[in-house]
């Protein structure tokens, strides 16, 4: 424990100095932007940042984009509760209450709460990141290449099992971005495959332009041609203080969101948007008024707003650790530390510690930035939606361009990104989700050689990861959530997953 | 009948096929020793069984003809001007292309006034610039003219 404390010092020093704390204080900004203007989300705007941190040192440019992504779990909030549009999709369940509020007059007061609950939430879940990510990383020093194998295997499955809609296609989706993820040079051999003479094609299909194509352009094309957003409701500012009984009603649901959100965030999969849907059915059950959830219920934007932000810390702790993305925006963060030279995995808290520990600080640090910068300024914030979207896309676009064509230096990558963002609208009118295959294209190099490696360790044997306890105990749990899956399945019930697909129909 | 799985699941058992094919051409290898084409083939078996079964379990969702595309001349046009900025952009350089598929995409697509096209493609193309290129030091390709 006094290590630990010794250690955040460390970091605290490396926070606190001007030029970090800036790049915090800048990614907060950003991310806030981010999270406010609908379709563009965290992941794209990492992506489209991430060539701009190219000339900062690694520490510099991990804590601004560390900072984008937090930002954006508070800016995605703000358009749930003002006009009923998520800004990234882990705020959907904040708008059934959110909105509710801000139609009865207590628009502020859930902009309070839901910054209020989001800086409990983050503050408390890094703590738990600085305690679970250094023992885990001790831990996965025992790894070799079959309890890696198991593990990604396992993190593909888990996600496919938590993502809402139908399993067996969002396992298809996970096949898919692996055999994507295939393309270019094979480590092992040398050979190129499927680049059919792109030189480019040679490292591979980059992430950055995969996740960019999916997400951004997608949501583009989808989208563009759609009457514009209805009318923003407006703050005033001495509103903003919530009621004695409505921050009452918002301390539990704010616990309880915290615990819950971390726990979630370190299972792989798209953890804050689960983590906040299955926070606000925990709150449903538990209220002595379930008949108020989706007409203003305080607990319905404190419970799914604190667990959406504490599931942020709580995906770093895989990423840390294992050097294992849980989701596509830890996979975006994961290939942004490797730009910068960092490998994240069981050595980095030991051979740079600062970088780590720095990490840790800053967000402490940015927490209270959001918080401080949320609430008064939110009306600077919601302005930028008074933009009407014909003009707002056609700059996301050139934004989504500028971005990918930066990060190599390429226009094969602007390629990949158009014909990504074809393949994302094509999936999204058939009903297919696209965050398997973001998912699968950065697992696909490490599952590879793992399981190579494993069959030349044992001779060709796939009972070798049945005969080491670790990867013998991720399969069989990764067996477990199939048959699960299936007995749904056979039942032909509405599981809590088809629930979810609903909610985010805007069903509910 | 055709509906919305059968069409996906069909679709996703082609490529299955088509990476099958193209995988001919690379060393399968042995257990023992996996060669280049051994993922490719696995993961496209998996896709091409995947792919079966939503076809074979597509029947009771919607009718293909359901599917609605009210955006489609919006996302033709953006599609359109993203495959010229690609392009475009070594060729005429970051500024000039940007300006040219904002000019398309408010002035003829979103038939917004003339003026405000101009005003907002200009200031976007030389401020992004600016921002990105000088202040960030973010290499941006020029055309002709160091434009």
């Amino acid at each position: 424990m006094l290590e630990t404390l010794h250690n955040l010092a460390i970091g605290f020093s490396v926070a606190l100095s001007p030029p970090v704390l800036l790049y915090a204080f800048v990614g907060c900004v950003i991310g806030t932007l981010v999270g406010v203007l609908p379709g563009v989300g965290p992941l794209a705007g990492i992506s489209l940042l991430l060539p701009a941190t190219f000339g900062m040192d690694a520490t510099r440019a991990i804590v601004m984009l560390a900072g984008i992504y937090y930002g954006a779990m508070y800016g995605g909030s703000t358009t749930s509760i003002l006009m009923r549009i998520p800004g990234e999709a882990a705020s959907v369940m904040t708008c059934i209450d959110g909105y509710a509020m801000a139609r009865k007059g207590r628009a502020g007061a859930a902009l309070a709460i839901a910054a209020v609950g989001s800086y409990v939430a983050g503050s408390a879940s890094v703590i738990g990141l600085m305690l679970l990510a250094p023992p885990l990383a001790a831990f996965a020093l025992r790894f070799g290449p079959p309890e890696y194998f198991a593990l990604l295997l396992f993190g593909l499955l888990v996600l496919a099992y938590m993502s809402s809609g139908s399993m067996l296609k969002s396992l298809a989706m996970a096949a898919l971005g692996l055999l994507l993820g295939m393309v270019g040079i094979d480590q092992m051999s040398g050979y190129f495959r499927f680049a059919y003479g792109v030189v480019e094609l040679g490292d591979g299909l980059g992430v950055v332009p995969v996740a960019v194509g999916l997400f951004g352009v997608a949501e583009i094309l989808a989208t563009a041609g759609q009457p514009v957003p209805p009318k923003v409701i407006e703050p005033r500012l001495r509103e903003l203080l919530p009621s004695r009984t409505e921050w009452r009603q918002s301390v539990g649901p704010i616990g309880r969101g915290t615990v819950l959100g971390f726990l979630v965030g370190i299972i792989p999969g798209s953890a804050h948007i689960i983590s906040s849907f299955v926070s606000y059915a925990l709150e449903r059950k538990l209220s002595k008024h379930p008949e108020q959830f989706g007409h203003g219920a305080v607990a319905g934007v404190a419970g799914p707003e604190s667990a959406n932000n504490s599931a942020t810390s709580g995906a770093f702790v895989p990423m840390l650790a294992l050097g294992v993305p849980s989701g596509p925006i830890p996979a975006v963060m994961l290939a942004a530390m490797m730009v910068h030279g960092v490998s994240p995995g069981p050595l980095l808290i030991r051979q740079q510690p600062e970088l780590f520990w720095g990490f840790i600080a800053s967000m402490y640090v940015g927490n209270l930035v959001l918080l401080i910068l949320n609430l008064p300024l939110v009306g600077i914030f919601v302005n930028l939606l008074r933009v009407p979207y014909p003009y707002l896309y056609p700059a996301i676009l050139a934004f989504s361009i500028l971005g990918v064509y930066a990060v190599n230096g390429s226009v094969v990558d602007v390629w990949i990104m158009l014909g990504m963002g074809v393949l994302g609208y094509v999936l999204r009118k058939l009903d297919f989700e696209t965050a398997p295959i973001v998912l699968g294209v950065v697992l696909a190099p490490m599952i590879e050689l793992a399981l190579r490696q494993s069959l030349a360790m044992s001779d060709g044997h796939y009972a070798i990861f049945f005969q080491r306890p670790i990867a013998a105990t991720l399969l069989v749990v990764a067996a477990g959530m199939m048959l699960l899956s299936l007995r749904t399945f056979i039942r032909r019930g509405l599981d809590w997953r088809a629930r979810m697909a609903l909610a985010e129909k805007g069903e509910s | 009948m055709l509906t919305v799985d059968r069409v996906a699941g069909a679709s996703l058992a082609l490529v299955a096929l088509f990476v099958l094919w193209e995988s001919r051409t690379l060393p399968l290898g042995s257990l023992a020793n996996p060669g280049p084409a051994y993922m490719p083939v696995l993961l496209a078996v998996l896709l091409l069984v995947g792919g079966i079964a939503i076809a074979a379990l597509g029947g009771p969702t919607p009718p293909l003809t359901s599917l609605a595309f009210p955006e489609w001349r919006h996302a033709l046009a953006i599609f359109l001007a993203c495959a010229f900025a690609a392009l475009a952009l070594e060729r005429l350089g970051y500024r000039l292309t940007v300006l040219l598929v904002l000019l398309f995409l408010l002035g003829v697509v979103e038939r917004k006034r003339p003026v405000a096209t101009v005003v907002f493609a200009v200031a976007f193309a030389t401020g992004t610039y600016l921002l990105f290129d000088t202040l960030l030091r973010v290499p941006l390709p020029r055309g002709p003219f160091g434009m």
